[in-house]
C-alpha cells in the first residue's frame, strides 16, 4: 500500500497574527512553523496503517524551501521518504493541482490530509484533488481501517456520523479522533536526516483566486462584570441589553 | 444565467444555515439582476421547499431519488454539477458545512470554478470580479479574496449572515433528475449515526452556546451546563481538553482544531480562555465568561463577565432564565 500524506506548514497555533505594513501577507517575522495540527492525525494514521499491514508513507508538502526542516520532522515521525513541490502555496486550486499531479505520477493508494489547515482554513483541497483523479474522497473523516484494498472510515456529518466504504484509490482528510498523534523520537530524528527528499517544480494552470487584503476582527469593547452575588443580573443584561436572549 | 443555491435537508425540514444560503443567494442573485433558483438535497418535503420563497428563491430543484436522503459525495457532486448547467449559474452558493465544503471542493473543479470557503458577508460585485471576506487563521483574521473566472462558488459560514423572512412568498417547486447511476452512489454511507444534541440544538447551528471547561471539575457537573443550556435553548460545547478526557463527545470542542462557531451568545464557564480556544469562538457576537481567576485571559475576550465559582453561578442564571418565562 502507498501513502501519500499531505503536509502543510502554519503558524504555531500560539502565533498572534499579523500582516505586513499593506495587508497583504501574513507577517512571517518571529513566527514559529509547525506541521499544520490536523496533518498530524494524517501523518499518525498513515505509519499506523503501513505498520500493520506493509507498504511506504511519502509526506508531500507544497512550499518554498523554508518548509523542510517541517518535513523533516515528518520523516522523523516515521514516513519513509518525502516530496516537496518548489512553489510558495498559492491558493487551494494550486496545491490541489500539485498533489494530483504527484499521486499520479506516484500511482498513491490511500491520500491523506488534515480536515484543513488551521491559516487559510480552505477545507477544499481533498475534493478538488478526489474530483481531478476521479477518485472518491471521504472527508472530514475521524476514523480509518483498512483490510485489503478496502477502507471503512468514519465521515463526520452535522449533527452525527456516516460510515463509508470506498476502495483504493481515494483521497481522506483527517480529524480527531482518528489517531494519536505521534511526535518525533531520537532514533527517528537520526534517521530522518538521511532519508530521500525529493524537490520538484510546479505544474499546472493560473490560481483561481487571490488575496487583496488580510484584517484582524474588530476589538472588544471591554467587559462588564457582574458581581456572583447578583448573577441573575446577567440574564436581564443579556435580554434587554445585549437583546440575545 | 441565474444563482444556484444549495439547499440541506433534514427530516424533511430546511436546515437553518440553509435558510442563511437562501438568503445569501437571492440578495446576490440581486446584485446581478437575476433571480436564485435552489436545488435541495436530503430528506424534504414540497411543502417545507416552497416556503423558501420566504428568503427569495423563486425555483426549487427536487430530486426525488430515496438514495439522495443521505450525503453522497459523487452523487450529489453530479446532481449540483447537472442543475448548475441546467441553470446556467454563473454563482453557487452552499453552507460552509462538512457536506457544503465536501462538494463545493468537487464542483469547483468540475465547473472550472473559483472557489472561497468560509465567507462571512454579501460579495463586493464588480463586472464579472467578485470579492468575497472570510475567515482566515482560524478565527484570527479575515481575508478579503477576489474570484476570477466565469463560475465562482461561495461557501458562507454558518450565522454569519441572517436569514431573511419575507411571510407569504412561496417558490415554485419543480422536480429534476441528474440521471443518477448505481455509480454515482458507490460512496454512499453503509450506516448513518446521528448523536443526541442536549435541547435538540445542533452545535455548529446553534445561536446560543454553554461551553464548559477544565474549571467544571469532571463530566459529573454537566448537568449544570444542560440546565442552562435547556433553559435557554442553547446547544452545550467544550474546550479541548475536556473532550480529550472524554468528560464530553469529540464533536462538542471548539477552538482552533476543534470546530469555530459564531452564535450570538456563548457562555464560557471554566474556560481560562488560551489563544487555540479564543480562535474558535471569537466571532461569536456577544461573549460571557464565568470564571474563578478574575486574571483569566477569557475576560480580554468578553463582553461580560462574572468573577466567582461556576458551581455558585450557573444554578443562578438557570434560575434567572427560568424566572424570565
Ligand atoms: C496545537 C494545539 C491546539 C489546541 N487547540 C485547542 C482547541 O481547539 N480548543 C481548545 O479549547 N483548546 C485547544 N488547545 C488547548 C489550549 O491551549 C488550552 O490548554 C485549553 O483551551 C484549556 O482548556 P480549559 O480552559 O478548559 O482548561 P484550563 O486552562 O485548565 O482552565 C480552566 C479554567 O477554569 C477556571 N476554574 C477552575 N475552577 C473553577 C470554578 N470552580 N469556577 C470557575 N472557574 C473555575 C480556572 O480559573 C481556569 O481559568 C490547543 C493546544 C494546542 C497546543
Amino acid at each position: 500500500m502507498k501513502f501519500l500524506v499531505c503536509i502543510s506548514n502554519v503558524p504555531d497555533t500560539t502565533t498572534k497574527i499579523t500582516f505586513t505594513p499593506d495587508n497583504k501577507e501574513f507577517n512571517k517575522a518571529g513566527v514559529q512553523f509547525v506541521i499544520n495540527p490536523w496533518d498530524e492525525y494524517a501523518l499518525t494514521r498513515a505509519i499506523e496503517l503501513k505498520e500493520a499491514a506493509g507498504g511506504t508513507v511519502t509526506v508531500l508538502n507544497v512550499g518554498e524551501a523554508d518548509t523542510e526542516p517541517n518535513i523533516r520532522k515528518a520523516l522523523a515521525i516515521g514516513a519513509d521518504d518525502a516530496i516537496r513541490v518548489n512553489a510558495a502555496p498559492k491558493d487551494a486550486f494550486f496545491v490541489a493541482e500539485q498533489i494530483a499531479a504527484v499521486a499520479k505520477e506516484g500511482a498513491y493508494d490511500v491520500i491523506l490530509m488534515g480536515k484543513e489547515s488551521i491559516d487559510y482554513n480552505g477545507f477544499q483541497v481533498h475534493g478538488m484533488v478526489g474530483e481531478m483523479l476521479s477518485i472518491p474522497t471521504v472527508a472530514p473523516a475521524m476514523k480509518l481501517d483498512l483490510s485489503g484494498n478496502t477502507a471503512t472510515l468514519e465521515r463526520e456529518i452535522e449533527g452525527g456520523k456516516e460510515i463509508v466504504t470506498v476502495n483504493t484509490p481515494f483521497v481522506a482528510s483527517c480529524q480527531q479522533p482518528m489517531c494519536e498523534p505521534r511526535i518525533p523520537n531520537m532514533r527517528g530524528i537520526m534517521t530522518a536526516r538521511t532519508k530521500p527528499l525529493k524537490v520538484i517544480e510546479p505544474v499546472g494552470e493560473a490560481p483561481r483566486t487571490e488575496v487583496t487584503e488580510f484584517m484582524l476582527p474588530p476589538k472588544k469593547q471591554g467587559v462588564k462584570l457582574i458581581p456572583a452575588e447578583t448573577a441573575g443580573d446577567l440574564i436581564k443584561l443579556l435580554r434587554n441589553e445585549a437583546k440575545v436572549i | 444565467m441565474s444563482v444556484l443555491v444549495v439547499v440541506e435537508c433534514a427530516d424533511g425540514e430546511v436546515k437553518k444555515s440553509s435558510l442563511e444560503v437562501a438568503s445569501y443567494g437571492a440578495e446576490v442573485a440581486a446584485m446581478l439582476g437575476t433571480t436564485a433558483t435552489a436545488i435541495a438535497v436530503g430528506e424534504a418535503t414540497e411543502a417545507n421547499l416552497a416556503t423558501l420563497g420566504e428568503q427569495g428563491i423563486t425555483k426549487v430543484l427536487y430530486d426525488a431519488e430515496p438514495r439522495l436522503k443521505d450525503f453522497v459525495n459523487n452523487a450529489y457532486t453530479k446532481l449540483i454539477a447537472t442543475a448548475a448547467e441546467q441553470e446556467q449559474a454563473k454563482v453557487i452558493v452552499l453552507a460552509n458545512s462538512n457536506i457544503g465544503a465536501a462538494v463545493g471542493s468537487r464542483l469547483s473543479v468540475r465547473l472550472k470554478a473559483s472557489l472561497a470557503t468560509n465567507v462571512v458577508e454579501l460579495p463586493k460585485v464588480n463586472g464579472d470580479q467578485f470579492v468575497v471576506r472570510r475567515g482566515a487563521f482560524s478565527g484570527k483574521a479575515f481575508s478579503d479574496v477576489v474570484l476570477s473566472g466565469d463560475r465562482k462558488i461561495i461557501a458562507v459560514k454558518k450565522n454569519s449572515t441572517e436569514a431573511k423572512h419575507e411571510a407569504g412568498k412561496s417558490a415554485e417547486v419543480t422536480s429534476f433528475s441528474a440521471q443518477l447511476a448505481d455509480a454515482d452512489f458507490a460512496d454512499a454511507p453503509t450506516q448513518v449515526v446521528m448523536q443526541e444534541q442536549t435541547g435538540g440544538v445542533l452545535l455548529p447551528e446553534a445561536e446560543l452556546v454553554v461551553s464548559g471547561g477544565r474549571g467544571m471539575k469532571g463530566p459529573e457537573n454537566w448537568s449544570l451546563i444542560e440546565d442552562l443550556a435547556k433553559a435557554l435553548g442553547a446547544a452545550t460545547a467544550c474546550s479541548k481538553p475536556v473532550s480529550d478526557v472524554d468528560w464530553r463527545p469529540h464533536h462538542e470542542h471548539v477552538g482552533q482544531t476543534g470546530i469555530t462557531v459564531s452564535p450570538n451568545l456563548y457562555i464560557a464557564c471554566g474556560i481560562s480562555g488560551a489563544i487555540q480556544h479564543l480562535a474558535g469562538v471569537n466571532s461569536s457576537k456577544v461573549i460571557v465568561v464565568i470564571n474563578k481567576d478574575p486574571e483569566a485571559p477569557f475576560f480580554k475576550a468578553a463582553d461580560y463577565g462574572i468573577v466567582g465559582d461556576v458551581f455558585d453561578v450557573l444554578p443562578k442564571l438557570t434560575a434567572a432564565v427560568k424566572e424570565l418565562g
